[in-house]
């Protein structure tokens, strides 16, 4: 199958082709869509242009085709892999031309690219829209053979997958022949994925073929445990930082992970303060400028570093061919996320790579334990599958028509051709065609305005050339919140005036900070001096009580997967000995106090503390799910006269305080489902995180600009009017088709209705509760978070400690 | 209730501000058809604006029940939005039993013919007198608007940003009033440069005003 010159490259490297290679091979040949499903470091990357490659080199040498392109979802990633097949074509010399275009390609290259593209293109999903977009897309793809989608379990259940979808949708038009290779890490169900290579057909869901790679060398998974004390909430593992030190001293380079920015910058700061041997030990996250960011992958790549404290920012792709330790610190959140994770130790499918977890609280330890099991038995989290989103086939239609005048019932049947929208019904493709074309409005005022024409053939044509200049400026559904650059100055000088870019930080945490506020940004503790324009102005401090940034606590919500396996693990008793003792005491002495809930029950506690009455409950669901559920309850309380006055949500439990006692509500009607029902959609209309989706949404579906030519608005003038846009919509035309797609977004994601619905379904009649005379042991991480949601940062430490003690002290007596 | 250079003042949570004294109500940068403007430029936002700003101009009118309305400058949102008014919202407009005063803004310098009322630059009322933009220099009695002034506070990590009235009991910068409108914030050099010493941001609040020391 693999011509000599291949084979002798192969032998040349002392590699043998890994049977996974063989087999794309083979399925290229039969010019079959394919999926690979393979582990990090298994040779993905290679299997997936090893047939386009052989294809290339026996092709006769004339009039040069884009013949592969390759997509990935991360920019770096496809600058990556375009220097990697740098060696191979060289080293065969082949007349094979490799190219990648990203956003930071120049725009003179970019335009010679359309006009003379290279064999293989590397790019990303944005940049296919912008490309089939341009009316020389059916010349550039007519020749197209082979589409690489690497990293896909990444994209295809996004924004941007559903983007990427309509992108090979319009590809399968331009270019009816091609070949779909998909690359996948290691997923539970493959079946999505192979269905998302496939063009649907409206019957059964088609999928591709599918090849997995023999696994490699199973992980080496320990979990840092202290004996003597585990902290009761919090997300700082501060007391476990010389274990993390001596990880690092032990590895060549580390690569500890965090889940978000602010634990990111107090990590980096922490391991500073005992890194006595100076090791070099950097900083690596999405805030930081872009500059900085690079000087840290440089040192990377070259083994300059001995550890990188980041975020998720590293979780994908790129090489880091000297790391040889994972590190994550806090919970794991799920088990795939777990294993992506570890896979950035070792490139080397046949040696085990090594992590070290590091739980920052008791949940924490059950979390990474529950993780640790699930990612050795090689179960995996499952994803709920969303369908296509409304606002990205806005931006799709609109795009469509800056290529070339389209007709209605062709796009339709070429839209529900790519997989996220093969259930699209047509009443919603032309309300979305209506929005796009009018703005959709029932009032139909903007007629005389339309942006899209019927041309005498009936088709829909650009009314104004001006509309495709905007719309390649506000092509992508990736909505940053709105951001603030963040500018050093000597002391002493006005606020306002130069300074270096630290990097950005976003608007809604600036807001809340009045000049002479600390926080840590870039790993050094800033004062905050003052914003003017677009700038927030700072100087170096030496205040040791800085205030820490708070982006939003987690990003990730706990996987439903995981949070079945921690449920289930309370639930055990047998299986607590392998827990670290205070955790084991904690379970016991709550076994004792009130109840361990048996599987498929939710436990719902009450007691007074305080001269308030509490009610806490453990659903294991998720902050957001969490939330959500504490908007819907509050209000059922008050409406019950027990006047509820608030509430905390964390990834475990939600506790809800109130004037009056709670234990004599009937629980079973309180959780019950119909509250997704009215309650629901009066609390959406005043949340804020909803008008963030609806921003987000308004942007993508082109109703608001991210961005005018020539001048950028600013994201506080976007954020403000979105908000008045969407109460005005909300009022008068509740079924707008953005509505609805935001909807459809909160409820798939940022407000995890869909997964708030399966549990109260799931704990229907399943509810024990019980009534205490004070707080139990479980309950006692959802109290320490509501004094950290209710003190002020500038309080003194030892107040909280204080009253820390006190509740635990409580909660653990054993009289 | 505050009190602007001798006159009270009634600040409205709806962004309108009522002098009893006068029987007065003052509406600020109402920006009819600010929607349909966008449409010509191919952004298609709500077009339920006008309608919604009507609705809570007649909120207004009915708790208060002026016999005078002053419309502080900009209350159209170009020159051609009175035109794009459709009927009814012209018939709201008229609906509303007072005698009117429009001063001129910078988005309608000229306020169409059909409204009826005065037109007016400038206008006084007892120790105020009421312009679109507010004058840079020290300025005893001036109600004006033109800034779109918005305030924000934050407490238990959660910020609230809200349009307000700005006063130092000497003058006055009123709230836009129009439902999509933008803001400014006080803390800008050029609402807070308008005041010599401390001043409040008069927050609108569901069914209050708040004020905020600055």
């Amino acid at each position: 199958m693999l011509p000599p010159l291949f084979q002798d490259w192969f032998a040349r490297r002392g590699w043998q082709p890994r049977d996974h290679q063989l087999a794309l091979l083979d399925h290229a040949a039969g010019g079959r869509n394919v999926l690979l499903v393979a582990p990090t470091g298994g040779g993905k990357t290679l299997a997936g242009f090893l047939p386009s490659l052989v294809e290339l080199a026996q092709r006769p040498r004339q009039g040069r085709r884009l013949h592969t392109l390759y997509i990935s979802p991360l920019k770096a990633l496809a600058v990556d892999v375009a220097r990697n097949l740098e060696a191979p074509v060289a080293e065969m010399g082949l007349a094979v031309k490799v190219e990648a275009r990203t956003g930071d390609t120049p725009a003179a290259r970019r335009q010679r690219q359309r006009h003379a593209p290279p064999d293989i293109l590397l790019t990303t999903p944005e940049q296919l829209a912008l490309l089939v977009a341009h009316p020389c897309a059916d010349r550039l793809f007519a020749g197209l053979k082979t589409v690489v989608l690497d990293e896909l379990h990444a994209l295809y259940n996004s924004k941007r997958g559903d983007l990427l979808a309509l992108g090979l949708a319009r590809l399968s038009t331009l270019a009816p022949g091609h070949r779909r290779v998909g690359l996948s890490a290691t997923v539970k169900d493959p079946a999505p994925l192979r269905r998302y290579l496939m063009t649907q057909t409206g019957g059964d869901d088609a999928l591709s073929d599918l090849v997995i790679a023999k696994g490699g060398a199973a992980p080496d998974i320990a979990i840092s445990a202290s004996e003597s004390h585990v902290p009761w909430s919090g997300h700082l593992a501060r007391h476990a930082m010389a274990d993390v030190m001596a990880a690092i001293h032990a590895s060549r380079t580390a690569l500890v992970f965090v889940n978000t920015r602010s634990q990111a910058e107090r990590t980096f700061q922490e391991l500073w303060t005992i890194n006595d041997d100076n090791l070099p030990i950097a900083l690596h996250h999405g805030s930081l400028a872009p500059e900085q960011r690079r000087k840290v992958e440089a040192a990377m790549t070259r083994g300059d570093l001995r550890a990188a404290v980041c975020t998720s920012t590293l979780d994908l792709g790129i090489d880091w061919g000297a790391v040889d330790r994972v590190i994550c610190i806090g919970a794991p959140k799920g088990a795939a996320r777990l294993v992506q994770r570890i896979g950035r130790a070792n490139h080397r499918l046949d040696e085990s790579s090594a992590a070290l977890l590091v739980p920052a609280n008791r949940f924490e330890v059950l979390e990474c334990h529950a993780a640790r099991d699930a990612v050795l038995a090689g179960e995996l989290d499952g994803e709920r599958l969303k369908t296509g989103a409304l606002d990205v086939l806005a931006q799709h239609v609109l795009g469509t028509a800056v290529a070339a005048p389209f007709d209605a019932d062709a796009l339709f049947a070429e839209v529900r051709g790519a997989a996220p929208y093969a259930r699209l019904a047509r009443p919603d493709f032309d309300a979305v065609v209506d929005f796009v074309a009018t703005g959709g409005y029932a009032l139909r005022r903007y007629d005389r305005y339309a942006r899209l024409r019927k041309t005498p053939e009936g088709k829909y044509r650009l009314a104004h050339p001006r509309i495709a200049q905007d719309w390649r400026l506000n092509a992508g559904v990736i909505v940053e919140d709105p951001m603030v650059d963040i500018r050093l100055q000597s002391r002493g000088r006005p606020a306002g005036s130069g300074g270096r870019r630290l990097g950005q930080l976003e608007e809604y945490f600036i807001e809340q900070l009045a000049p002479g506020d600390t926080f840590v940004f870039a790993g050094d503790v800033l004062r905050f001096e003052g914003l003017r324009e677009d700038a927030a102005y700072v100087t170096r401090t030496t205040d040791p009580q800085a205030q820490i940034p708070s982006y939003n606590g987690g990003k990730f919500p706990l996987s439903t997967f995981l949070a079945q396996r921690v449920r289930e693990m309370v639930s055990r008793p047998q299986s607590w000995s392998d827990l670290p003792e205070p955790v084991h005491e904690w379970l016991r002495i709550q076994e004792w106090r009130s109840v361990i809930p048996k599987p498929g029950q939710l436990l719902v506690e009450t007691f007074p503390r305080a001269k308030r009455h509490y009610l806490v409950c453990y659903p294991f669901e998720g902050r957001l799910a969490h939330q959500t559920l504490g908007m819907l309850l509050t209000r059922r309380l008050e409406r019950l006269k027990l006047h509820p006055i608030g509430f905390v949500a964390n990834e475990y439990a939600l506790a809800i305080w109130a004037a009056h006692d709670m234990s004599g509500a009937d629980m079973d009607a309180l959780f019950d489902e119909d509250m997704l029902g009215d309650d629901l959609d009066a609390w959406l209309a005043e949340s804020n995180l909803y008008k963030r989706t609806f921003r987000n949404c308004a942007i993508i579906a082109g109703l608001i600009q991210r961005r005018f030519p020539g001048k950028e608005k600013s994201g506080r003038q976007v954020t403000f009017s979105s908000d008045l846009i969407y109460d005005v919509l909300r009022e008068h035309e509740p079924d707008h088709v953005l509505l609805r797609a935001t909807y459809a977004d909160a409820g798939e994601g940022l407000l995890d209705i869909a997964r708030l619905g399966d549990m109260l379904a799931r704990v229907r009649k399943r509810i024990v509760t019980r009534r205490l005379e004070r707080v139990s042991p479980l309950a006692v991480p959802a109290l320490l978070e509501i004094s950290r949601e209710m003190v002020a940062g500038a309080v003194d430490e030892a107040i909280l400690r204080e009253s820390e003690d006190a509740l635990v002290r409580d909660a653990m007596r054993v009289d | 209730m505050i009190d602007v250079n001798g006159e009270t003042l009634l600040l409205d949570p709806c962004g309108a501000a009522f002098l009893p004294a006068h029987g007065t109500l003052v509406f600020s940068d109402l920006h009819f058809e600010k929607g349909s403007a966008y449409a010509r430029g191919g952004q298609f936002l709500p077009p339920y604006d006008t309608h919604a700003t009507l609705r809570a101009m007649q909120g207004a009118v009915a708790r208060h029940r002026p016999v005078r309305i002053i419309a502080l400058g900009d209350t159209f949102h170009d020159e051609g939005a009175a035109d794009r008014m459709d009927d009814s919202a012209r018939a709201l407009l008229a609906a509303m039993p007072a005698d009117w005063i429009w001063i001129a803004g910078n988005h309608d310098p000229s306020p169409p013919a059909w409204m009826g009322g005065t037109v007016a630059e400038e206008y006084r009322l007892g120790g105020l007198i009421f312009r679109h933009e507010p004058q840079v220099m020290f300025q005893p009695g001036e109600v004006a608007g033109h800034l779109h002034p918005c305030a924000s506070v934050s407490k238990w990590g959660r910020g609230v940003r809200r349009r307000c009235f700005v006063s130092d009991g000497l003058r006055l910068v009123m709230p836009s009033f129009g439902a999509y409108t933008g803001g400014l914030d006080v803390g800008d050099v050029a609402i807070a440069g308008l005041f010599a010493g401390p001043f409040h941001a008069y927050m609108l609040g569901r069914a209050r005003v708040y004020a905020i020391a600055r």
